[in-house]
């Protein structure tokens, strides 16, 4: 069974993604690594549910695709805005609401 | 007339009762819906029609006329449909009354004609609304109808050119459906509301040019005076529907009849809504409002006084007869409130109605006299009489208005000895029909008021003088009353004619007679005041005619049913009718002489004595005085009563309330502040201020703390969560 090796794989990606999320200051490279999250749980998903036999798993995970597609799209309009009033998309800049 | 005991005729009437049945008596919610419809029609879009509404209006009672008539008509063929083994023994005309009364009972009953709905319920109340048929609201459907279809038309030319013409005619429309509305209504609750819906109207209609001050005084006066009966009229309907257990008119009277119901409540029930009658009817001690009520444009005074308002009060008492015949212990009696009230009323307004210079004043304290000759019909259970003459004085009294109000029409003011005289030469059309209501109104044969009047005497001295028998008691004080007031009546109205209509004319400019809808509606309303009387003859009156001449009026009218009081008819008497009349002319030829001889002879254009009787006497002068102040009465209202309440009440109480009420809430005041002080002070400065404190400076402290985490950067917050989420795993896999 090739259950590990798609976990090995879920568990790189997912680490490339958090590192993207946590170390990028593009706004549209975070946005990517958050892509990239989410597809590692995804291929989790669909790997067990390959193994059980249960489609529960991929239906979830194309759950999971729909509401990333709609997270990037509401991610990309404010970065869109994001550019418009400030002219950079440095999410190191972006602290308004700092306490 | 034999006595039938009340049982017998209720069981009688019980066991064969007819059911008239039509789509008239049944559909006529329609009269009193189309004048609602045109009220509405005209004050939204009354400007926009080419005559600025009123045609509306006319249209409008125009049909309620024309449904009324076809109301009645089914009525009298429903009426004479009755088989009834009674009726060939009145076409042998016998002259005899105890015939006549026999068959009168033998008939068999004839149920009202009741549709109604539940308008809403509450607490297991359901109030109701609906329609109510039987003579008597037929018959004043027909009154109402025919004298605000003429008043109507009257105002197109009488008040063409005002400012609020529409308005005018929107209001008049509203009056007629409210009178109309209030003698339908099958139950109380409606009454009221069609009580008080004609107040409103009346108050509307009686300031219409309220630029005036003396014109909205006037409507206020009408509106206040009346809340005062309307104060009796609400707590006598609750008493009735508390003690009957029903709204239902039918089965308040039903039960009344029938003795189920304590004689002290429907003493105290009929006490009052006498005070409603005495309000809304013109009856001493509230009568003040009516005179003053002629502010109000002529037309609307008309009908004030000869189809609507006043005579609600009338109605009301007919309809729920039972109550004030069992209260008022009106059979077997000699003196009771209802008889006593009209008869007060009826000789202290035709004294008034001498010493008024205004003519519609003159015209106004006749129709409160004419009123207390009703009441006191009713008082002494002439219960026909009075209708009838409601409806005979309906007619000679509008017309007596309407004539009134086209000399001032043309001559601009109603003082008779200033502003007219003469007027006979500039206006003959007026002046023939002013004359035949006149008479009409003095009770001279053959007029209608001879035969409406003569009835409610034969009614009232039944065992009394001058050989009348029957009736309901020995009301000689009554008829007595009644014949003094047909005197007065005789009398005021010659010195009207006299006034307004002979000598010189003392006004200003060139009167001229008015137009055709001022002159038809006149012309109209004579002849009916010719014509009306003859709708009840008397009994006998016309030995072997035809069955139906005699007493149709009591015949279509007066109901024979469960819901209606065995009352008693007096036999009509010639030798009352006779000795009446001759003191009704005694009054005519006393003025005539005075005015026609005495007061001519002093000159054209002389209106009183130089050395008349109040000059010469004393006595004569301070009852001229008394009558021209009204007996005092609006002194006692304005200056005693309401003086009382302003001056020494107001004062003694401005006292009461600075000595003692002031001084305990001033005292419970001090207190408080103490007491509140020392709570401010000890409990809230120390306790709960510190508690409060507290919590801010922790939570201000901590919010410090916890602020420097707070960098406004999404990375180290993810930093953070992906951080502690590594802990938690961690601790996860470990415990695992």
């Amino acid at each position: 069974m090739l259950l590990n090796q798609f976990l090995v794989l879920a568990a790189i990606l997912f680490s490339i993604g958090v590192y993207g999320v946590l170390a990028r200051r593009n706004a549209v490279l975070v946005l990517m690594s958050i892509e990239l999250i989410l597809n590692a749980v995804n291929i989790n998903l669909v790997a067990f549910s390959a193994m059980t036999g249960n489609i529960a798993g991929e239906v979830f995970a194309l759950f999971v695709i729909a509401v990333a597609a709609a997270e990037v799209g509401i991610g990309l309009a404010i970065v869109l805005l994001m550019y418009r009033n400030r002219h950079n998309i440095d999410l190191n800049e972006a602290d308004l609401m700092r306490g | 007339m034999p006595a039938v005991s009340t049982p017998v005729l209720a069981a009688q009437a019980a066991e064969e009762i007819f059911r008239p049945d039509g789509w008239f008596l049944d559909n006529v919610w329609l009269i009193a819906a189309i004048p609602a419809a045109s009220f509405v029609i005209i004050l939204f879009f009354g400007k926009r029609f080419p005559k600025q509404g009123s045609e509306v209006g006319i249209a409008a009672l125009g049909i309620s006329w024309v449904l009324s008539v076809l109301t009645a008509i089914q009525w009298i063929g429903e009426r004479d449909s009755v088989p009834s083994g009674g009726e060939a023994e009145h076409a042998a005309g016998t002259a005899l009354a105890v015939a006549q009364e026999a068959e009168h009972e033998a008939e068999v009953g004839f149920a009202a004609v009741v549709n109604s709905i539940t308008w809403w319920s509450n607490g297991g109340v359901d109030f109701p609304i609906g329609t109510l048929v039987d003579g008597l609201t037929v018959m004043m459907l027909l009154v109402v109808t025919s004298i605000s279809l003429l008043v109507h038309v009257y105002s197109t030319d009488y008040v063409g050119g005002d400012r609020r013409y529409t308005h005018f005619f929107a209001f008049l429309s509203l009056f007629s459906a409210a009178m109309l509305f209030f003698v339908m209504s099958e139950n109380i609750i409606q009454m009221i509301v069609g009580w008080e819906l004609v107040g409103v109207c009346s108050f509307v209609l009686i300031g219409h040019w309220w630029e005036d001050q003396a014109n909205s005084d006037a409507a206020l006066k009408a509106f206040l005076t009346n809340r005062i009966g309307d104060v009796g009229l609400l707590i006598g309907m609750i008493i009735l529907f508390w003690t009957a257990g029903s709204f239902s008119t039918l089965t308040i009277n039903e039960r009344v009849v029938a003795g189920e119901l304590s004689h002290n409540t429907l003493l105290i029930a009929s006490l009052c809504l006498l005070a409603a009658v005495m309000s809304k009817s013109g009856q001493f001690v509230l009568h003040t409002w009516l005179p003053d009520a002629m502010a109000g444009p002529t037309p609307v005074s008309a009908l004030i006084h000869a189809a609507t308002m006043v005579v609600a009060g009338i109605y009301m008492v007919a309809r729920l007869y039972p109550v004030f015949f069992e209260g008022m212990s009106i059979s077997g009696s000699s003196i009771n409130a209802l008889a006593l009230v009209g008869a007060i009323t009826l000789v202290g307004g035709g004294l008034l109605a001498f010493v008024q210079d205004d003519i519609k004043k003159v015209l106004a304290y006749s129709t409160i006299s004419q009123l207390g000759y009703m009441v006191m019909a009713l008082g002494v259970g002439a219960w026909t009489a009075a209708l009838f003459h409601l409806f005979t004085h309906a007619f000679f009294k509008a017309g007596l208005f309407l004539g009134a109000g086209s000399v001032s029409h043309a001559v601009h003011g109603f003082d008779m000895k200033k502003d007219m005289g003469g007027m006979r030469k500039f206006m003959p059309t007026t002046f023939w029909t002013f004359l035949i209501c006149s008479a009409a109104l003095a009770g001279v044969f053959p007029l209608a008021g001879f035969w409406s009047k003569d009835e409610i005497l034969a009614g009232s001295g039944g065992w009394g003088l001058f050989g009348g028998t029957g009736g309901n008691g020995a009301y000689t004080s009554m008829l007595v009353m009644g014949i003094l007031g047909a005197a007065l009546t005789g009398a005021y109205m010659t010195r009207t004619i006299y006034l307004t209509f002979f000598g010189e004319f003392r006004g200003h400019g060139e009167p001229h007679e008015s137009g055709k809808r001022i002159t038809i509606p006149l012309i109209i309303l004579a002849a009916a005041a010719t014509f009306a009387g003859l709708s009840n003859l008397p009994a006998g009156f016309i030995t072997g005619s035809e069955d139906g001449w005699q007493e149709r009026f009591l015949h279509y009218v007066e109901p024979v049913a469960p819901y209606f009081p065995a009352i008693g008819h007096a036999t009509p008497s010639y030798t009352l009718a006779v000795v009446s009349s001759i003191i009704a002319f005694a009054g005519i030829a006393w003025a005539g002489y005075y005015y026609f001889v005495l007061v001519a002879r002093e000159g054209a254009t002389a209106t009183e004595l130089a050395d008349g009787l109040t000059n010469k006497s004393r006595v004569a002068r301070a009852g001229y005085t008394v009558l021209k102040n009204k007996y005092y009465f609006d002194l006692l209202y304005t200056d005693v009563i309401v003086g009382f309440v302003k001056g020494p009440l107001a004062k003694a109480t401005n006292w009461f309330d600075r000595h003692f009420i002031d001084r305990t809430v001033d005292e419970v005041g001090r207190r408080s502040v103490t007491a509140g002080q020392f709570v401010y002070d000890k409990i809230d400065q120390l306790v709960v201020d510190g508690a409060v404190n507290a919590a801010g400076t922790t939570s201000q402290g901590a919010g410090e703390g916890l602020r420097k985490m707070q960098t406004g950067r999404v990375q180290q917050y993810a930093g953070i969560m992906f951080a502690v989420a590594t802990v938690l795993a961690g601790i996860f896999i470990v415990i695992i």
